[in-house]
């Protein structure tokens, strides 16, 4: 606010692979959130580079930018960001909606995506009629249905409780492993970060403070 | 996305406001009602001061004259015009000429005398007109009592009602006569109509000698008609009407007999005034070129009535300028109800643009929406229009029975004004639609996201 500049995101230099599970720790301000919005192509750096799949976020135009939200990039938010006058079902099928996906194809990958998180007899619920686990479901559901190949989630426990979170991130977890997808996390809470991620990356006034593998999770993957 | 998702959601959007939706709605349709009002009442003027011209048949007949007459309807014709004694006699030749010209279907000569008609022994003076055959045809006899004339030649009148109600004795200026009023006790009987022969003194075609014969004929009453003598047609200031043939054949001596006598010139017949009916108002103009070059002149109600339609145009445009601003105060509601809608739904399009919707997406939803709210108000603004029509053409209708008058229709909706007023509503509302979608659009996903 005011017209006093911040620099949420400082100097970071992060490579992440593909496949990856990576925790983005740090306390609120810290620029976790901002460092995400890049990522998602929400937001443009003032200078330096994004890199995604071989395309710099950067200098991409808000429409390409759209597009790569759309076919690359799947999103869960902390208050899920369901659209509460929409149906569950329809509101799996509207970033297919947004791909230009045929109807009939629509429905079935939106079934599909619902099946997966155990809400198939859901379908016709609105976000309201359901348990905070559950549309939290809904919204991986959503972000999931596209196929991805990131999949971004700004605290995605943050409004649940902790077993119902830990329904969410060993979702999460399994569909990292299942599809090789990368899952970058957003959290505060390192527990969390420590039980799922391969890899935590810490984050201090806008800038990487530390960056190493989790040797817990490392651990019980090798296991 | 596609157009088909956009309309769904939009459609889906506007279902969820419903109450503010509608009454936008609403807004755009007395917005429209109101255009639709306006214009239809110009129309309906217009109809209702050119319908008794257009039904009579005036408008697609030329009324053409000789330069060597003294008469003439255009002055500037007769000064531009080649002199009157170069100028071509209008005759029998002249006619035939005139007919063959392209869209001419007939041309006929304009006759009509004052003369004595005798009904029972009572001696009547009035002007007696022919009438062609054709004009059986257009609607200038509406509401006619009886019948028109059995054939071109037939013995037989029509009457104005005032002559009808001149025959039967009844007062005038106690009330508005009717045709119905006066046709019973007149149809069927005997009218005996006085007039002066022309017969030629000698056999040469040249002669120039003629006798006038006094001769009677009597004529049946067939019909009794409404037509206002003092209407701008000529031929309507006559009261009594019997077939054109039947009156050309009599040879009635005309006031321009004794000047072409005077004249020594001819002694062939030379017509006052013919008139040529033309295959559509559209073929008018060419057909009075063609008989101007001939060297006649030439007169039109369609070109005289120029200014009277010219006035209508204005006036039509004032009216949809004041019918406008209704819809457009309604269109300044469609816009706050959008930006309404942009706040309300500001976080719902941060995440529609996480979810991957393009700026193009979001305006494309906005638009359809606005869209949406005008098609339905405009359709909706029809038949509000029309309804406030059927109450303007009842209340006016009652109102002039209470002073006396026949109804009239002043409020006339065409099937054009339908569909542009649709059209238009939809346009103006989309035109609405242009600021909020570009602002939607405009919005920045990461500030939208974090909207409460």
């Amino acid at each position: 606010m005011g017209t006093t500049a911040i620099r949420a995101v400082d100097g970071i230099t992060l490579t992440i692979e593909a496949g990856e599970f990576v925790a983005l720790l740090g306390a609120s301000g810290s620029g976790k959130s901002s460092l995400l919005n890049l990522i998602a192509g929400l937001d443009s750096p003032t200078s330096g580079k994004v890199i995604s799949d071989g395309q710099n976020l950067a200098q991409l135009s808000p429409n390409e930018l759209a597009k790569y939200r759309r076919r690359k990039v799947g999103m869960v938010f902390q208050s899920f960001n369901l659209i509460p006058r929409m149906s569950v079902l329809a509101n799996v099928e509207l970033p297919l909606r947004f791909a230009e996906v045929e109807r009939r194809e629509r429905l079935r990958r939106a079934q599909s995506a619902l099946e997966r998180v155990g809400l198939s007899n859901r379908l016709r619920h609105r976000p309201a009629e359901l348990s905070g686990g559950e549309q939290q479901r809904v919204a991986l559901a959503r972000a999931l249905v596209n196929e991805p190949g990131i999949l971004l989630a700004d605290e995605p426990t943050g409004n649940l409780d902790s077993r119902t979170g830990a329904e969410i991130m060993d979702l999460i977890a399994r569909t990292n492993a299942a599809r090789k997808m990368t899952v970058l996390l957003v959290t505060h809470e390192q527990a969390i970060a420590e039980q799922y991620a391969e890899r935590l990356v810490l984050l201090g006034d806008g800038r990487v403070v530390a960056d190493g593998r989790n040797a817990k999770a490392m651990a019980r993957s090798d296991a | 996305m596609k157009l088909s998702d956009s309309l769904d959601l939009a459609a889906s959007n506007l279902r969820q406001s419903m109450l503010r939706n509608s009454l936008t709605t609403i807004g755009v349709a007395v917005g429209v009602a109101s255009l639709v009002a306006m214009l239809s009442l110009g129309v309906g003027l217009q109809r209702l001061a050119s319908r008794r011209l257009k039904t009579s048949g005036l408008f697609d007949t030329v009324v053409v004259s000789s330069r060597r007459d003294l008469r003439s309807f255009n002055r500037e014709q007769e000064i531009k015009g080649p002199s009157p004694l170069d100028s071509p006699d209008l005759d029998e030749a002249a006619r035939h000429r005139i007919e063959k010209l392209p869209g001419v279907l007939e041309a006929y000569p304009d006759q009509r005398l004052v003369t004595e008609l005798r009904f029972g022994t009572k001696p009547h003076l009035t002007m007696v007109a022919g009438l062609p055959f054709s004009a059986k045809d257009n609607d200038g006899f509406e509401g006619m009592q009886g019948r028109f004339f059995f054939s071109p030649t037939a013995p037989e009148a029509v009457l104005q009602k005032n002559f009808a109600a001149e025959l039967l004795d009844r007062p005038s200026g106690k009330g508005e006569v009717t045709a119905a009023d006066v046709a019973g006790p007149l149809l069927g009987r005997q009218l005996v109509m006085r007039f002066a022969e022309r017969t030629a003194a000698n056999a040469g075609a040249e002669s120039v000698s003629y006798s006038v014969v006094s001769r009677e004929l009597p004529l049946t009453i067939v019909g009794v008609t409404d037509l206002d003598p003092d209407s701008l047609r000529g031929a309507g200031r006559a009261r009594v009407f019997v077939p054109e043939a039947l009156l050309e054949s009599l040879h009635t001596v005309e006031s321009f007999d004794s000047r072409d006598a005077s004249r020594a010139t001819s002694g062939r017949l030379l017509y006052t005034t013919l008139i040529a009916r033309v295959a559509g108002t559209g073929k008018v103009d060419g057909v009075e070129q063609a008989i101007r070059k001939m060297g006649f002149n030439t007169f039109s109600i369609l070109d005289a009535t120029k200014s009277l339609r010219r006035f209508f145009t204005i006036l039509d445009l004032f009216l949809g300028i004041f019918g406008s601003l209704a819809l457009t105060v309604a269109s300044i509601g469609i816009i706050n109800t959008l930006v309404m809608a942009i706040l309300e739904r500001r976080r719902e399009i941060g995440i529609m643009k996480a979810l991957g919707a393009s700026d193009q997406d979001v305006r494309g939803l906005f638009f359809a929406e606005a869209g949406a709210m005008g098609l339905l108000g405009g359709v909706l603004g029809v038949g509000l229009g029309w309804l406030i029509g059927r109450a303007i053409n009842l209340g006016t209708n009652i109102y002039l029975a209470r002073q006396g008058f026949p109804a009239e229709r002043i409020w006339t909706m065409p099937g054009w004004l339908v569909g542009f007023s649709v059209v238009f509503a939809f346009l103006v509302s989309l035109m609405s639609g242009l600021y909020p979608a570009a602002r939607a659009a405009r919005l920045d996903p990461v500030q939208a996201l974090r909207y409460e």
